[in-house]
Parts: C-alpha cells; structure tokens; sequence
C-alpha cells in the first residue's frame, strides 16, 4: 500500500514536470581499443547522429548495422548523419567485437557497454533498439527490432532532420 | 518510510509553488515490460493439469523510471512477478521495489546512494548486473563513489549487500560485500603521450566480503579478499588485454567446503585490420566462486562473474547445448576469424563475402592429492594442488563452427553455418552418468526482400546427435512488413528422439507489431525443454504449452 502511495506520489511529480525532449545521459564507455569514453562525446557538428543498441548474439541487429553499412556512404555525403553502434556484450565477448567490426568493414564508431551502464541509462528494454538524436544531442525518436528494410523509414527521419537545419 | 513520503511530499509541493522554472528543466524516461504466459495441458509433451498446479496464468512484469535535473538523478524500477513465468525461480514470486536509487555527478565525483550495478575490469572479482528476462539480478544495495582526481585516472568505491530475490537484508542472513578499484589510462595521464603509437590502460581492484561464521564444525574466514590486476594495451592493429585474479580460501557449499585458494586469468589478444579480424582468448578458473553467502549454490548473490568466453550462439538448435564455466576449474581457449572478401574478386562477387570461424575448447584442470591419505576435494581440507599449466584430458566443451554470408543480388541474402559440437552433459547439466553429447548442426537462413519493405525469412536448422534426445530439425518462415508487424511459423521436431513416444513437434505461431519502441508480440504453441543462455548465466526452460504475450515500451 504504502508502495502504491509512493508510486502515485512519483506519477504526480512527474506530471508536474513540463515534457522536455531527452538528451543523452553521461555514461562511461569503452571504445574498441579498450580507452573510457564518456558519452557526453557523442556529437556530430549539429547533423544527425544515429545511435544503435546491438550485441554478437543478435542476430536481427547485426543485420540492421549491415544495412545501415551498405548505405552508410552515401546517407553520410547527402546528410551527414553519423552512427554510432554500441555493443552490450559482457567481459564474455567484449574481446570479439573489434575483430567481428572489422571483419565485417563496419564503417561507423563502435562502443562498449560492457555492464549494460548506458543501456539501462536509455531504458533499452530489447535489442536491436535504435534512436535518432538531433544535431543538438536531442532524442527524436527511437525504434525496437529491425526488419529487413526498416533502415529505409529511419533514413526518411533523418533526411527530414538533415533539411530542417 | 513515512518520512521519506512526507519528504517527497514537500519536494511536490514546492515544486508546484515555486519551483517551475526548476523542473522546467528535469526530465523523465523510462521503460515498461510484460511478459504474460496461459498455460494449457499438454499430454503429449507431458503437460498435466498437476504440472500447472493451479497457475494458469504467469505474469512477470517492470516499470523503470529515471528523474534527471541537472547533476542529480534518482530512479526506481517497481517488478511484479505474480505468478513468475514457468522456468523461473519460484522464490521470485513477489512484488516490490527492488530498485531505488538517486545519484549526483560532476566532473570530479559521481555518488550514488541506493541500488546499483558495478562492474571492476573484466567482472572476475566483482560484478553486479541484471538479466530481466532470465530473472537474474544480483544489485548492490548501499553506495558507490566514483572520483575522477586527475585525467586518465578514475577510482571506485562500493559497499552494502547484494539482491537475495525478495528477502530483505537483516544482520547476519547474507554477507557485506566492500570493494575498490583504480584504473588509470596512461595515454590520457602522461602528458605528450596523448597520440603515442602505444595505448596503455592498467587497472587493479580489490573486495572483502564479511560474513559470519556460525559453523559448529570449521573455522571458516569470516573476511574473504579477492584482488586483481589488469593491462590492457594495443599497438597499431593490434590489441592485447590480460587480467589476474587470486581469492584467499573461502570453503563454501559449492566447492565442498576445502580451504583451497582461487585463481582466474582471462587473456586476449587480437587483431583487427578492415575486412579482417583475429582474436585467440585464454582462460584459466580454479575454485573462484565467490558469493555473498557461502551456505548457497543456486544460481544467486554472485560477487564476481567468470565469462564462458565460447561463441554464444543465436539460433534455437545451436544455442540448445550451452556452455556454463565451471567455477570450481576449467581451462579455455577461443579462437576466431572474421573475414571478409573484397567485392569484385573471384569469391567475393559484387557484394564481397563474409567468413567467420570460431574454435572454442574448455577442459578440466589437473588437481592432485595434498597427501597420501587426504582425497581430492575433501570437505575441510586444502582439497587438491595443482599445476597452473597443466591441463586435463577432460573435455567440458568443444564447439568448432563455420559461417559463411552473402548477399547473391539486390533481393536475395543467405547465411549457412556449420557447427560440430561436444558437450559433457554430465558436467555442465549435472546428469550424472550420461555419455557426452556429440553432434553435428547446419543452419541456413535466408531473406528474400519482395519490395523495399515487405520480405520473407526462411529459417532451416538440423541437429544430429547419438545422444541425449537424439536427431532434431527445425523450420521457420518470417514474413516482414518494415518496420511494423511481422507474423511467424516455426516447428521444431525431435525426430530422431530414442523413445518413440518422444519424438514430438514443438509449433509456434507468433505476430507482432512494433510502433516507435512500443512492441506488442503473441507467441501461440509449444516451447520444447531447454537451457536458455544469455548474458552469462543459464536457466532451464521447462517444456511448456501455451499463449504468450509481450509488451514492451520505452518513453
């Protein structure tokens, strides 16, 4: 009872919050060769970034970063939308992902989330789960799951982000 | 708890009155999930009325929250498992707040008071983490501080006790875990070295776990450490990671109670060039449990976690026979290559090829007897010594595999695989007695895109085996309309099953829908009996008969 009373309580400060368009939390990361990386670093010169949850036993993700790969040239030179891919992969298979990155010529910034830190941080609840920020480091929007050309309907997002500016 | 109301209760107020221009700068996400399960008998995969025993209905279920203003945060994660889902741990059924916590972080210091995950170096000493879907959560409740003295340099500090499902911490009922780590980045900490042709990372950690000892029989170390050291450094296309572990004795329920010391070492080293990747990882565990009560061995109140470095597989048959580490000792090798040939050449073709290969072995270590008249692993002994290069001829697990995609035009896609598997069931699953399963597996997954959005995905998938349940076969058909809805068949069929009477099929039918990150999905069939393996701890799934459904949203 008393939970559900402080459960309410939490849902009326909430409500009394004006709605604001999330920005990215801090989280530490690591990149491939094993250096910390605050995510306050993720930016891209007020053009769109693209930020992907993934991981080595996800087999729809790695086929969505393949898409986005095979387009990722040109998406960049008509709006110059930059990705980043972030692995969950625990200390189990950290040390696979910069040789399956490679392998794959991944082009795109790849970063580690080996706890789960800036997952949890984004509320990613299943992956492949992807969101599209603003120049300003603003979420516009976000996607869970990827079939085989949902890669086309994100890139209209970010056309439309990249002519607004 | 009243306070605490009452406190948030004044914040409410004046927030209302005035503080609008503060909160006008706060904000909410957060994220649900709800997995429901309707079970119905099934005589054939031996489903009773008995074995539901009364709960037709499963329901596990979480709402997260996180409040952000400015450098201060607090967040909360409220779970209802009423009744939990068939497979998992009955001692989850409960309600609550397991997760409460609020943090403030600046440049210099970053403190969190509540719950919280932590991870040191690699997680051989020290790391707590959750898996919702396979109901594990190991949490920390107490505090953290992060300190940021200097560039390069970051220093830990945790303590409090772990998540023990429902029970609620009381003095003596389950140990104190305390730790600290330090790891400094000498690139970013020497100045002039920022853009050396050398990256040098080294960390090193420790942790104590206080816990009583009330046994009427040993004396048992009532403050067990653990320490641990790590390089990691990469040079060019080159990369090379190492970490040391070593754990006082901490005689324990899962290693038979012996005063026996811990060990682990976790090694890689790689190399990494575009369209080509290497990796070879080593490992070594020799009785490193470590867990906040020594009294359990259930799959809970982990302090460390000891990574199964072997490939964790994604398909249902392939992923059927799963790797677990052997806490009380194993060593294990890894080995893979990523390549990928060039567009344009003879095998690559127009879109260039992918190849990988995976090589993955853990053996038993040697352990030999203290003394003539003490046997190996005997309770209240050192139980055994061993020679740290020594490895037994005791395989645990072998899993070779080959993997070859490539996309044949514009419309066409396809994936094989095949895989040659050894697994010693009667270790890793505790079947005491049973011979080693050794089996051969092919995959192939195919996508055939029928528009810019509509595509259809064939899944093919054997097992062989002379063992355990013998042959089986599995075939899935997807079809796609992106992003939004997807509907499935898939059966899965033990053909080769040596009881007759066994050899079932296990049919799902499931669609979906996705909008945004809001997901609805409804399973409908039967879920054949397995381990289910994700994130580094295992859970056996019961077979089971039934509806299910799924909804997830994010905001």
């Amino acid at each position: 009872m008393k939970n559900l009373f402080l459960l309410l309580l939490l849902g009326l400060l909430s409500l009394n919050i004006s709605a604001q368009e999330s920005t990215l939390p801090k989280v530490m990361l690591k990149t491939l060769d094993g250096q910390s990386f605050n995510t306050s670093g993720i930016s891209n010169d007020g053009k769109p970034i693209i930020i992907s949850f993934w991981a080595l036993w996800c087999k729809p993700c790695q086929k969505e970063l393949d898409a986005f790969n095979e387009s990722y040239e040109e998406w960049q030179k008509e709006t110059g939308v930059k990705i980043y891919a972030v692995s969950i992969d625990d200390s189990r298979s950290t040390a696979r992902v910069a040789p399956l990155v490679k392998g794959k010529g991944w082009e795109f910034e790849v970063l580690l989330d080996p706890n789960g830190d800036f997952k949890r941080a984004m509320n990613v609840n299943m992956i492949p789960h992807t969101f599209l920020l603003d120049g300003s480091g603003k979420i516009i929007s976000q996607h869970t799951s990827y079939f085989e050309g949902a890669e086309l309907e994100l890139y209209e997002k970010v056309k439309k982000l990249a002519a607004k500016k | 708890m009243r306070k605490l109301l009452i406190i948030i209760l004044g914040i409410f107020c004046l927030s209302t009155l005035y503080a609008q221009d503060l909160f006008n700068n706060a904000t909410v996400n957060g994220s649900f999930q709800t997995d429901v399960q309707f079970y119905r008998p099934d005589a054939t995969i031996g489903i009773y009325d008995s074995t539901i025993a009364g709960r037709k209905i499963g329901i596990n279920g979480f709402g997260n929250m996180i409040f952000t203003l400015g450098k201060f945060k607090a967040g909360m994660r409220y779970e209802a498992f009423m009744t939990p889902i068939a497979g998992f741990d009955p001692r989850q059924e409960g309600n609550g707040f397991p997760y409460l916590w609020a943090s403030y972080t600046s440049d210099l210091i970053e403190i969190t008071a509540g719950n919280f995950y932590e991870q040191f170096g690699n997680g051989l000493i020290f790391r707590t983490y959750e898996e919702w879907t396979l109901g594990y959560d190991n949490s920390m409740n107490g505090m953290r501080v992060v300190i940021y003295p200097m560039k390069g340099l970051t220093l830990k500090g945790v303590y409090g006790s772990q998540r023990f499902f429902w029970q609620k911490f009381e003095r003596n009922n389950r140990g104190i875990v305390r730790g600290a780590d330090a790891e400094l980045n000498l690139n970013d900490a020497v100045a002039g070295w920022e853009s050396a042709p050398l990256r040098l990372t080294l960390g090193a950690s420790a942790v104590s776990k206080y816990q009583r000892d009330a046994d009427p029989i040993y004396n048992l170390p009532e403050n067990v450490g653990a320490f641990s050291g790590r390089v990691n450094l990469g040079a060019g296309n080159f990369n090379f990671m190492t970490e040391y572990a070593y754990k006082i004795n901490d005689p324990s329920a899962l290693n038979n109670f012996i005063y026996h010391e811990g060990q682990a070492i976790l090694s890689s080293l790689s190399y990494s060039q575009k369209g080509l990747g290497v990796v070879l990882q080593l490992k070594r565990v020799d009785n490193m449990s470590f867990k906040s009560d020594r009294a359990i061995s259930a799959n809970a109140l982990d302090i460390n976690f000891l990574p199964p470095i072997n490939r964790t597989h994604a398909y249902s048959l392939t992923a059927k026979y799963p790797y677990a580490t052997q806490p009380n000792g194993e060593m294990g090798l890894q080995f893979q290559v990523n390549y990928k040939i060039p567009k344009g050449s003879l095998l690559g073709g127009k879109y260039g090829t992918g190849i990988a290969f995976n090589y993955s072995q853990v053996n038993d270590i040697v352990r030999n007897q203290v003394n003539d008249t003490t046997s190996i692993g005997q309770e209240g002994t050192l139980g055994y010594t061993t020679d740290f290069f020594k490895v037994s001829d005791h395989i645990f697990f072998r899993d070779i595999n080959f993997e070859i995609d490539k996309r044949i035009n514009s419309k066409l896609k396809a994936m094989v695989q095949y895989m040659n598997l050894l697994y010693d069931i009667a270790t890793i699953e505790g079947h005491t007695g049973e011979p080693a399963v050794e089996a051969h597996l092919a995959v192939a997954d195919v996508t055939y895109k029928l528009s810019s959005k509509n595509a259809l995905r064939v899944e093919a998938q054997g097992l062989w085996t002379k063992q355990d349940e013998g042959d089986w076969a599995a075939l899935m058909a997807e079809y796609t309309i992106a992003p939004k809805w997807f509907v499935a068949v898939a059966d899965q069929y033990n053909y080769g099953n040596p009881v007759k009477d066994h050899r079932n099929h296990y049919y799902t039918v499931s669609a979906g829908y996705t909008r945004e990150s809001t997901r609805l999905a409804l399973t409908f069939g039967r879920q054949s009996e397995g381990v289910v393996c994700v994130g580094g701890v295992c859970r056996q799934v019961p077979a089971s008969s039934g509806l299910t459904l799924t909804l997830s949203t994010n905001f």
